[in-house]
C-alpha cells in the first residue's frame, strides 16, 4: 500500500512522518502522474485558498477531483476538510471545492490564531482520547446523509466520515499519536 | 466525560502549529489592503503587514517603527489568510498592541529599527507566536529560548540580493548537520561557541534538526530564487520588497509561488520563470551603508 500526501502546501511532511512511523510507504504528490499509483490519499492542513489555487493552475485539480471519488481512502485535515466539503462557508468568493464529502464547512470558524487551541476529544473507535489541535479551524456546520460524526468539539463535528473518506478540523499530524493515522488506514 | 473539555489556547504546541501549516508557502510583504488582495490572489500562504517595505526603509532613511494598527486592520479585513506584522527589535509594547490587534503572528524584526540594544523581546510571556530572524545557528537558539516559534534567515532586506539569505541558510544548516556528528562531551564545548543553552544544542544533535520550522527571508526576487532557498533546506519563503518593487507584481508573486510549491523541478521552474518583466533592480552587498542583518543580539 502506497499513501500519496498532497504536498502542494501545508503541513504534508508531518502527516509523511506519522504514516512512516506505521511503517507505510508514501509518497509527495505535486503532479497529476504522481496521483496514478498512489492507494489512499492525504489533505493536509495549510491554506486552503493557496492549496486549491496552485491544484487548478498546475493542472491538478481534475485527476484530485477523479481520485477523491473513486472510492479509495482519502483523509483531509482543516485545510484539507475544506478542500473535501461539499459547500465553503466564509471562503473567498472565487473559493472552489472537491466537493466529495457531504458536508458544509465554515472557514476560520473559532477565529484567528490567538483562538487556536488544543484539547483532548474522545473519538468514536479508540479507546482512550485524541488530543486534537486546532489552528485556526474551521467548522462543520452541516452534515448530509451518510456522514457520521466520529469526535466533537464543543458540541460540534470534529472528526467525521463518509464512506472512504474522513475529515478532521484537527491537526492529527501534530499530536504525536499515530492512532488517527491508524484508523484512517483501517478504513 | 468527567471534567468539561477547556480550549488549551497559547501554547507552544498550538504556536508552532500554525508555523507547521504555512511551510511550503509563501509570506508577501505588503503596505496596504490593494497589495494584500494582490498577495491573496497570487496564492500567498500569508501576509506581512508592514508600513514599508524594506527597499523603501532603506532609501527613507529615518526610523523605522510598527504599522499603523488602522492599516493592520484594513488588511486584516481584505484578506482571508494570516496576517503577520512587524515589531521592533525589544519593543514589547509594539508586540503587546500586535497581539491585542489579534495579528496571528509577530514578526520582531531587524528590518524595523531596534528599540532595545541588549534584550530582544521575552516571547514567552505572549499568546501570539513570534518568528524572529537569524544569521547563525547560535542566534537561532537564542531567539528559540526566549520563546520564537519560527526562524528565518535575515538575508539582507530590501536588497534583492539573494547571497546574504544563502549564507545564513547554509550556516544554519550547515552547524546543525556539524552538532549532530559532535559527541556528547563536544555538545558543551558547540553550547559555549554558539552561545546557545545546552539543552538546545542537544535537542538539534538527537533530532537533526532545529526544534521549529526554518524559513528563508531576505533578498528573494525571482522563483529561481524561492526555489534556491528551498533546496538550501528553508521550509517556506518570506518575499519582502522582491515582488511590490517589480515592474508586474501579480504575475511574479504567483509565479514565486509555483516555484516554491515546485521547488526541485526544473522544467516547471523555467516555465514560471519566462515573462514576468524585470525583477527589482537590487543592490550588490558592496554598495549597501547599512546592513540590516548586525542588528539583533
Amino acid at each position: 500500500m502506497k499513501v500519496g500526501v498532497l504536498a502542494l502546501q501545508g503541513a504534508f511532511a508531518a502527516h509523511s512522518s506519522v504514516l512512516e512511523q506505521l511503517g507505510v510507504a508514501t509518497t509527495e504528490v505535486r503532479l497529476a502522474e504522481q496521483l496514478a499509483d498512489v492507494d489512499a490519499l492525504v489533505l493536509p492542513g495549510g491554506e486552503s485558498t493557496t492549496i486549491s489555487m496552485i491544484a487548478q493552475r498546475t493542472g491538478l485539480w481534475d485527476p484530485l477531483n477523479a481520485f477523491v471519488r473513486s472510492g479509495r481512502p482519502v483523509l483531509g485535515t482543516c485545510a484539507g476538510l475544506i478542500l473535501l466539503a461539499a459547500e465553503v462557508l466564509d471562503g473567498r468568493s472565487d473559493q472552489t471545492s472537491l466537493g466529495a464529502l457531504d458536508v458544509s464547512v465554515r472557514r476560520n470558524a473559532f477565529g484567528r490564531q490567538l483562538a487556536s487551541f488544543e484539547m483532548d476529544v474522545p473519538v468514536v473507535g479508540l479507546d482512550e482520547p485524541f488530543h486534537a489541535v486546532c489552528i485556526r479551524a474551521p467548522a462543520v456546520e452541516r452534515l448530509g446523509d451518510g456522514v457520521e460524526v466520529l469526535a466533537e468539539v464543543d458540541g460540534h463535528p470534529a472528526l467525521v466520515r463518509q464512506g472512504a473518506m474522513m475529515g478532521a478540523i484537527f491537526h492529527p499530524e501534530l499530536a504525536d499519536d499515530p492512532r488517527l493515522h491508524e484508523l484512517f488506514l483501517a478504513g | 466525560m468527567s471534567d468539561t473539555p477547556v480550549h488549551e489556547t497559547g501554547t507552544r504546541l498550538v504556536k508552532r502549529g500554525l508555523a507547521e501549516m504555512l511551510k511550503g508557502g509563501v509570506i508577501m510583504d505588503v503596505v496596504n489592503a490593494e497589495q494584500a488582495k494582490i498577495a491573496e490572489d497570487a496564492g500567498a500562504c500569508a501576509v506581512m503587514a508592514l508600513e514599508r517595505v524594506p527597499a523603501d526603509i532603506r532609501v527613507d532613511g529615518g526610523v523605522a517603527r510598527m504599522s499603523d494598527p488602522e492599516m493592520i486592520q484594513g488588511i486584516q479585513a481584505a484578506v482571508s489568510i494570516p496576517v503577520m506584522a512587524k515589531a521592533r527589535i525589544g519593543h514589547f509594547v509594539e508586540a503587546q498592541i500586535l497581539q491585542a490587534l489579534d495579528v496571528d503572528y509577530v514578526d520582531e524584526s531587524e528590518v524595523l529599527s531596534p528599540a532595545d540594544e541588549a534584550h530582544h523581546i521575552d516571547k514567552w510571556a505572549f499568546d501570539v507566536p513570534f518568528v524572529c530572524g537569524a544569521t547563525n545557528l547560535g542566534e537561532a537558539l537564542r531567539r528559540i529560548s526566549e520563546g520564537a516559534c519560527m526562524i528565518r534567515s535575515k538575508g539582507e532586506a530590501g536588497t534583492g540580493n539573494i547571497v546574504e539569505a544563502v549564507r545564513h541558510l547554509r550556516s544554519i544548516l550547515g552547524d546543525i548537520r556539524k552538532v549532530g556528528q559532535a559527541d556528547s562531551a563536544e555538545l558543551f564545548d558547540w553550547a559555549k561557541r554558539l552561545q546557545a543553552p545546552l539543552p538546545l544544542v542537544q535537542e538539534i544533535a538527537e533530532t537533526g534538526k532545529l526544534p521549529v520550522p526554518l524559513f528563508c527571508a531576505g533578498g528573494i526576487a525571482t522563483p529561481a530564487d524561492a526555489a534556491l532557498a528551498m533546496q538550501l533546506g528553508a521550509e517556506a519563503v518570506f518575499v519582502g520588497s522582491g515582488i511590490f518593487k517589480s515592474t508586474d507584481p501579480a504575475p511574479r508573486a504567483r509565479a514565486i509561488v509555483e516555484a516554491t510549491t515546485n521547488f526541485n523541478d526544473a522544467q516547471i521552474l523555467a516555465k514560471v520563470s519566462s515573462g514576468l518583466g524585470a525583477p527589482m533592480t537590487g543592490i550588490g552587498m558592496d554598495d549597501l551603508d547599512l546592513k540590516l542583518a548586525d542588528r539583533g543580539w
